[in-house]
């Protein structure tokens, strides 16, 4: 199963842990495991543009406009056997520690 | 076969049978075909076949063995309807063959886990439990959670969409999982039974729950939090018919009349206590419940016991509602003021909560200051969330004579 896992901020973060894995060595294990296929950190919403089509005419804002303080900050594709295996190692991600980690799986629904 | 069988016999075999293989056979079929609805729905062709044949051919020599063949037969029939791929219906049914005691066990207990998984909402393992491990109608299961049967069947349909979508894997989970997952489990049952329980007319779902905690019992033996849930079930479904007075209202332990309490049940919980290694949460509950159920009176009971229990219990799950009932306890124990000064402290914890003022003026009452214990009582009423409840705590300023 593949999984996209959206590494969030939270709004109210958990006073830190002291044993949280490095960002480096959770990759590493990721790409040994043959976990982790791709991911990145992404800019803050300030630079996020939006783009909308309606009735043909383009809509390009800044944006998304958004009072909340939880942001996406990253991503991470994964394959793992089933959720267990996913969820495992997406707890061991820092941010699981100070945000958050959304996991939606891929669809690959042929209907 | 038995031949023609009498209709009480059939009915009483065909529901001894739902209770005891349903899970059994809905969880061997969602291991083979992978498709939790065709073995839901195979399951409840079998039993419906059951209804039948049984008055007619007699009740077979052995149920569980018809049942289970002719599910399968049906979930053949279900797959090859709706798949095309002909070779994996004859894969399917080359590993249809009969399965070893273990296997079935091991079934029943990824059945439970997977139906408890933490990436479900509450609500839908509760659901999915009560349907698919316990064999429960939808209906009866929405009348239980108050909500329309459409609503549950639709919470039921997206619990096992979620876990044919999301990978949430058919297995027992791993070692360093199991306790917390295992407490997932317990809390869905204790749930189910609560949700049962509070129905005045003791619906099913309480009984059902109980032979759920059994279950886990019997598969899991040596965890020592799932004796505690089953003898704490046991213990409180005990008390099924004296918990309500001649009006259906609800009766307190200390109103209750004790003869009715259910001996059979209470020794029972005795004897599987005794056999529990550990003292977590739920065996002190239980340990506290049977101190209640073993007392001749509610002056006769060991209150210096139950305070050391509720202390333990404060221990392991810091709760301001265990401080309540503790405080309640050295109520009983000390004297209603040790009580009161203790719940200055626990109210500040808990407002809004009408448990409060309830306790407050039962120790008020006891206490002889009558007054101040009926402004307490109408504190509670007008916090307190059920009419069943609210009667309740008007009966007492009814008893104090105003």
């Amino acid at each position: 199963m593949e999984y996209l896992l959206f590494i969030a901020t939270d709004t109210e973060p958990e006073p830190s842990d002291t044993d949280v894995t490095p960002i480096e060595d959770w990759v590493a294990e990721g790409e040994r495991r043959g976990i982790r296929k791709q991911g990145d950190r992404l800019r803050p919403p300030a630079d996020a543009t939006c783009v909308r089509v309606r009735k043909g005419e383009l809509l390009v804002t800044d944006g998304p406009f958004t009072e909340s303080k939880e942001w996406i900050a990253g991503y991470d594709l994964i394959e793992c056997a089933d959720l267990d295996e996913a969820i495992d190692y997406a707890s061991r991600h820092p941010m699981a520690h100070f945000g958050r980690i959304e996991i939606r799986p891929i669809d690959r629904d042929d209907d | 076969m038995t031949g023609r069988s009498d209709a009480t016999d059939v009915a009483d075999a065909i529901a001894a049978a739902h209770r005891s293989d349903w899970g059994k056979i809905v969880a061997g079929l969602i291991r083979r075909t992978g498709d939790w609805s065709v073995a839901e729905d195979a399951t409840q062709d079998a039993f419906a076949a059951a209804v039948v044949r049984w008055p007619v051919d007699g009740i077979p020599d052995r149920p569980a063995a018809w049942l289970t063949t002719t599910a399968r037969n049906r979930a053949i029939d279900r797959l090859r309807a709706a798949t095309r791929q002909r070779s994996a219906v004859q894969e399917l049914i080359m590993e249809l063959e009969p399965t070893e005691p273990h296997e079935i066990d091991d079934d029943r207990l990824r059945l439970i886990f997977t139906c408890c998984h933490p990436a479900l909402s509450l609500p839908a393992r509760v659901a999915l439990t009560l349907r698919t491990v316990a064999g429960l109608p939808v209906a009866e299961i929405a009348r239980a959670f108050l909500v329309p049967e459409t609503t549950m069947a639709q919470r039921l349909v997206r619990a096992r969409s979620k876990i044919d979508h999301a990978g949430i894997p058919y297995r027992v989970p791993s070692s360093d999982a199991l306790a917390e997952r295992l407490n997932g489990v317990l809390a869905v049952v204790y749930l189910a039974f609560n949700a049962g329980y509070s129905d005045s007319a003791y619906a099913d779902i309480a009984v059902t729950a109980i032979s759920l905690a059994e279950a886990v019992v019997e598969l899991m033996p040596r965890e020592s939090e799932a004796r505690g849930l089953l003898a704490l079930t046991l213990i409180q479904g005990s008390r099924r018919t004296a918990r309500l007075g001649p009006a259906g209202e609800l009766l307190t332990l200390e109103e209750q009349d004790r003869s009715l309490w259910d001996r059979t049940d209470i020794a029972r919980a005795g004897m599987i206590l005794a056999a529990a290694q550990g003292r977590g949460p739920y065996v002190v509950q239980a340990l506290i419940a049977q101190c209640h159920a073993t007392a001749e009176s509610a002056a006769t009971t060991d209150w210096s016991r139950i305070v050391a229990l509720y202390d333990e219990l404060l221990a392991l799950s810091p709760t301001p509602v265990v401080a309540l009932n503790r405080a309640i306890a050295v109520g009983m124990l000390d004297g209603p003021d040790a009580g009161l000064a203790i719940l200055d402290d626990v109210s500040t914890q808990l407002p809004g909560l009408h448990l409060v003022p309830a306790a407050q003026a039962d120790l008020l009452r006891r206490a002889g200051r009558i007054p101040e214990a009926i402004a307490r009582y109408r504190a509670a009423i007008d916090l307190a969330p059920t009419e069943a409840e609210r009667s309740q705590l008007q009966r007492r300023i009814t008893d104090l004579g105003r």
